[in-house]
């Protein structure tokens, strides 16, 4: 479990870092945390000739929050997300509440929210956020930069839209108002795995109804999803039990998860009603 | 009074403060790196190995294959219950002709460095003719190898009492199969070794020894063709043993045969996708069990069939998991007659070996599953169906007519019901079963379990040790046996403290040393406090004596007339007239020796000897909530009864206790070596091999008691390493089922998630 050798270039800045991305394609990786990269070439499942470590790039991490949507660096940590204090309003919350999920305490201190989303594991619990908020990845490379929308970018397993000389330089996310209830559930073995099902919500309520819904779900495809069963269930009806229960209902009945060791498919497919249910509820209460 | 107390851990300073020394941590100038190439297939013939490649690699020294190896070199024998039928499947150093499982070790490269090695064994080619495999130990046996030999090493058969009897008139019959999966001691520390030749004594030193130094001594020493004092191993700190680290396995002779062959220092550091598939699994059982029982909920007589799965060969225990098993499956009920037949069965599967509370996970878990179902059938309490059987305290010592590790069974001492009650009182059991009756009425999935046990402990034969005052009154203890971290610095401290007066954290103690004391037995079976402990109680009230004999001429007294307080002897009434246990000492040098008449220094060497274990006991008592929507169970109490006859420390016990649970817990809901229909194993890494972590772990009340001190030894000690295990495969599974409904749902663990969902989904 010693990876195979490999040159290293700590990049001092963004032009530097593409530049040398440009130059060797995809014999080059990107390293931030380290966190999934490391593990994969130290089970020698990851093999890069080049190790192109943006850690020292000054201007990373940063959190921008603009007036309607925040921009998170390429250097932001889990652990600065699950603090809080910084993202406001329920974005922040929901920020806070799933990033306290993300594996451990020290991978948390060392991992950034950009490298869960580089790496797109359907499971991880920012890559669930991305897809539920329609986040925009910004790519940056030496053809210069680009957005790419959530839908777009997650390809498949551990694959997203991301070229080889691409960083990711930051992940824009909509702000959302005080209107906005978020909720968050999952299920793992045990504390700090990759969920096995994972449910995300962000409900808006005017007037007792739900005027906008949004159900994203991990660990149940290729690609985090949204369920628009489940939301095309929730919008326009009082939130409560019952409608929670509704849109659970449509979420586990339009997703067709494998079976794995963890158990069968339909296994998974109860697990999805659950968290949907729980995301909903703890998102807004009984109702 | 030091015996009892709660004193801090000896061994703590240096691990808390960054200072510990583990295998890794050791090297020597001019060492080298091995990294073993393994067969990726589970059964095959190795047509030919190509190795060019690989020595051709910058850094490489030497790929070493069988073919390199001295002719006839010898195979690991087993270390204990060792059996001629198991000459034919001991394992080879480095694979010969075939390889029976995915792990097996077919050669070794050697470099400079340890990224050098990985990289070169990548290059290294092994082809092989694939054949089928077995993956199921209860198929008919079929063939082994080309000798004739078939997968059933061996057939284990134990009986007492008229079993056939007790079933033909048996007002009530319960037969069960129940299987406890695979999995193992999984310790923080890796395996690893450095191996190396003292130029100017050509004596081969290996260091990172641990669990049985001495044992491991002899056989490398025989295996190489060494002389006894050619060979020295050196245990440093180990990072937790369990039974599975510290054997003798295949990597440890070919680094020590490599650096004698190259003359140069090899190190070898395990890594854990290697420790996962090549270190000793353990458990891997079914049992078909059956009982004969009176109405009333008394067991006449257990017939067991269980089937082993000892992996692809007989490795250094021989047979000890599947004999612990059958003859300490009755536990502490009475069962008058009695009969087992244990298959042990090779697959194409890592070698099984021990692992902490070996054999009584596994009989503690299908016994007590047993018990549940009587009392479900009988619709008696199970409380009281095993307060009905258990061996009374009148009836001690007990004699279960059968032997085990060469000693015979006869529980030395317990108060079992005195146990039974304290656990019943403690949870307040009437109110707490009301109140699960009521949740489950309610539409909760709630439920308990009991896990009652007998352990076994402090093996003989025996145990010595060399004790001795310094002229400036420090004490040293040089002890054959050995630590795995369990805290045998602090509890020989302080055993000889309580003899000697002196501060139990000056002493220090010494273990694990071959070339320090030449017999050793090490660190297993709950052993090291009952046999050291012993051994360092005789050694430290010799010197007392002595101490007391040589201060009476030096201060003109009867030795009636003195005592010995702090370390300190004075004249009783006139304590001006006092010496120092190191100003006796110091008087003993061996010109003052001769003037004492006496022999020179303050110094003792003791052996214990016994033929007999003792018997430790326990009761495990979990109440589970079981989320039916996820299948997550979550723990509402988890309680531990245990008494060792006399806690010498009974915050280290308390820390057996809990950590012991970690791993029954980690195999009663977590811990899997799942293997695919091809052999081919699924858990090789901390991803798919799920360990608890102190997030999974209920809040564990103990409740340590010494109602039984053991006849058997001047301390009255029982060993404390393995109860927190013991029990916990048989409370957890016994309170899932409970909570599912019915005793009678649970009959194998781990158990998933998924299958408590499907039970609760499908009812
Ligand atoms: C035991 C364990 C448990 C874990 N549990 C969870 C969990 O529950 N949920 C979860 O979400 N994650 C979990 N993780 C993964 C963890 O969150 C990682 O930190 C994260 O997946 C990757 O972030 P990183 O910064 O460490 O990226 P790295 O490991 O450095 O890189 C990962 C991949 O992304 C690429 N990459 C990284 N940054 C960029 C960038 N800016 N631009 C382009 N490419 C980039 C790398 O080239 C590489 O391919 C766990 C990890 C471990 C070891």
């Amino acid at each position: 479990m010693k990876p195979a050798s490999f040159d290293y270039v700590s990049a001092s800045s963004i032009d530097q870092a593409v530049s040398v991305l440009s130059e060797l394609g995809d014999e080059a990786k990107v390293i931030a945390g380290g966190q999934s990269l490391v593990a994969m070439m130290n089970f020698r499942l990851a093999r890069p000739a080049t190790l192109v470590d943006i850690n020292r790039v000054p201007g990373l991490d940063v959190i921008d929050v603009g007036a309607d949507s925040v921009a998170v660096g390429a250097l932001v940590r889990h652990r600065r997300l699950e603090l809080g204090g910084e993202v406001p309003g329920p974005l922040g919350d929901l920020l806070a509440e799933a990033g306290h999920h993300v594996g451990h305490l020290p991978i948390r201190t060392r991992g950034t929210f950009c490298g869960s989303i580089a790496h797109a594991d359907p499971a991880s619990e920012w890559c669930v956020l991305a897809a539920l908020l329609d986040a925009r990845m910004e790519a940056t490379s030496t053809r210069g930069t680009r957005l790419i929308p959530a839908e777009e970018f997650f390809v498949t397993v551990f694959t997203t839209a991301l070229e080889p000389d691409e960083i990711l330089t930051a992940v824009h996310l909509p702000l959302l108002s005080e209107n906005h209830h978020v909720g968050f559930a999952e299920f793992s073995r045990r504390a700090g795995d990759f969920a096995i099902v994972m449910a995300m919500t962000a409900i808006e309520v005017a007037d007792g109804r739900i005027t906008d819904a949004r159900v994203a779900l991990g660990g149940v495809a290729a690609q985090p999803t949204r369920s628009s069963a489940a939301e095309a269930v929730l919008v326009g009806r009082a939130p409560g039990a019952e409608t929670f229960a509704d849109a659970a209902s449509a979420a586990a009945e339009n997703v067709t998860p494998h079976g794995d060791v963890h158990g069968p498919a339909e296994y998974r497919v109860d697990l999805v009603r659950a968290m949907v249910r729980r995301s909903l509820t703890r998102a807004l209460g009984e109702g | 009074m030091v015996i009892g107390q709660r004193v801090k851990r000896l061994e703590d300073y240096p691990l808390l403060t960054g200072r510990g020394g583990f295998a890794a941590d050791q090297s020597r100038t001019g060492q080298l790196h091995a990294r073993f190439v393994r067969s990726q297939v589970a059964h095959g013939r190795i047509s030919g190995i190509e190795t060019d490649q690989a020595r051709a690699r910058p850094g490489v020294v030497a790929v070493l294959t069988a073919a390199d190896l001295p002719p006839s070199f010898p195979k690991i024998a087993p270390r204990q219950v060792g059996f001629d039928e198991m000459v034919p499947y001991l394992q080879s150093v480095l694979a010969c002709d075939r390889v029976r499982y995915v792990g097996e070790p077919i050669a070794v490269v050697i470099a400079t460095d340890a990224y050098e090695a990985e990289d070169a064994a990548e290059d290294v080619f092994v082809h092989i003719e694939e054949l089928t495999v077995v993956v199921d130990p209860r198929v008919e046996p079929s063939a082994w190898d080309d000798l004739g030999h078939d997968t059933e090493v061996m057939l284990i058969n134990e009986a007492y009492g008229e079993v056939d009897e007790a079933f033909s008139t048996a007002e009530c019959v319960v037969e069960l199969e129940l299987s406890v999966g695979r999995h193992s001691g999984v310790p923080m520390e890796t395996r690893g070794t450095l191996a190396w030749t003292d130029p100017m004594t050509g004596t081969l030193h290996v260091g990172g020894a641990a669990k049985v130094p001495h044992y491991n001594r002899n056989a490398l020493a025989s295996m190489l063709g060494l002389d006894r004092d050619r060979v020295q191993l050196h245990e440093i700190h180990v990072g937790g043993g369990f039974g599975i680290r510290g054997e003798l396995y295949p990597e440890d002779v070919v680094v020590a045969w490599a650096a004698l062959r190259l003359g140069r220092p090899v190190k070898w550091i395990e890594d854990r996708q290697e420790h996962l598939i090549a270190a000793n699994h353990s458990r891997d059982q079914v049992h078909v069990i059956k009982a004969a029982v009176g109405l009333d909920g008394v067991i006449h007589a257990i017939d067991d069939e269980f089937w082993q799965d000892q992996g692809a060969y007989v490795r250094t225990h021989g047979a000890t998991v599947p004999t612990l098993t059958a003859t300490l499956l009755p536990g502490p009920y009475r069962v008058p007659a009695y009969r087992v037949r244990g298959h042990i069965r090779l697959t194409n599967k890592t070698p099984a070996g021990t692992y902490r509370a070996p054999g009584r996970y596994e009989g503690s878990f299908v016994r007590e599953r047993l018990v549940d179902v009587i009392a479900e059938r009988l619709d008696l309490d199970p409380a009281e169906v095993r307060r009905r059987n258990l061996i009374g305290h009148e009836e001690m010592p007990y004699l279960r007519p059968m032997s085990v590790l060469g000693s015979k069974i006869e529980y030395d001492s317990g108060q079992y019901v005195r146990m039974l009650d304290r656990v019943l009182d403690h949870v307040d059991y009437p109110t707490l079963r009301a109140d699960v009756a009521q949740r489950r009425a309610d539409g909760e999935h709630v439920g308990f379990g009991f896990g009652f046990f007998v352990e076994k402990s402090g093996l003989g034969p025996y145990e010595g040790v060399r004790a001795s005052v310094d002229p400036d009154g420090a004490l040293r203890i040089v002890t054959g046996a050995a630590s795995v971290g369990q805290g045998v610095e602090t509890t020989i401290a302080q055993i000889a403290s309580e003899v000697l007066g002196i501060d139990y954290a000056s002493i220090r103690v010494s273990h694990g040393q071959t070339d320090e004391l030449p017999y050793g037995f090490g660190a297993f079976a709950s052993r090291v406090t009952v046999m050291t402990g012993s051994a360092t109680h005789l050694a430290a009230t010799e010197i007392r004596e002595k101490a007391l004999e040589i201060a009476a001429q030096m201060l003109e007294a009867s030795p009636e007339d003195l005592e010995l307080v702090d370390g300190r002897i004075s004249v009783r009434g006139t304590p001006a007239r006092s010496l120092t246990l190191g100003q006796v000492a110091a008087d003993l040098d061996p010109s003052g020796a001769r003037r004492h008449g006496t022999t020179p220094s303050l110094s003792a060497e003791s052996w214990f000897h016994t033929d007999h274990m003792t018997y430790p006991y326990g009761l495990h008592f979990a109440v589970v909530h079981l989320d039916p929507e996820t299948g997550h169970v979550a723990f509402e109490r988890y309680v531990i009864a245990y008494d060792v006859g006399r806690a010498i420390n009974p915050t280290l016990i308390e820390g057996q206790i809990v950590g012991g649970l970690a791993q029954g817990l980690g195999g009663a809901l977590y811990e899997q070596f799942v293997y695919d229909d091809l052999a081919q194993p699924q858990a090789t890494s901390f991803i798919d091999y799920l360990m608890p972590t102190l997030m999974e772990m209920p809040e564990v009340e103990v409740l340590l008691s010494e109602d039984a001190p053991s006849p058997l030894n001047p301390l009255g000690v029982k060993g404390a390493g393995e109860g927190g295990t013991t029990g916990a495969g048989a409370a957890i599974a016994g309170a899932i089922s409970d909570a599912l409904g019915s005793a009678e749902i649970i009959h194998s663990i781990p158990v998933a998630p998924a299958t408590i969902w499907a039970t609760l989904n499908d009812a």
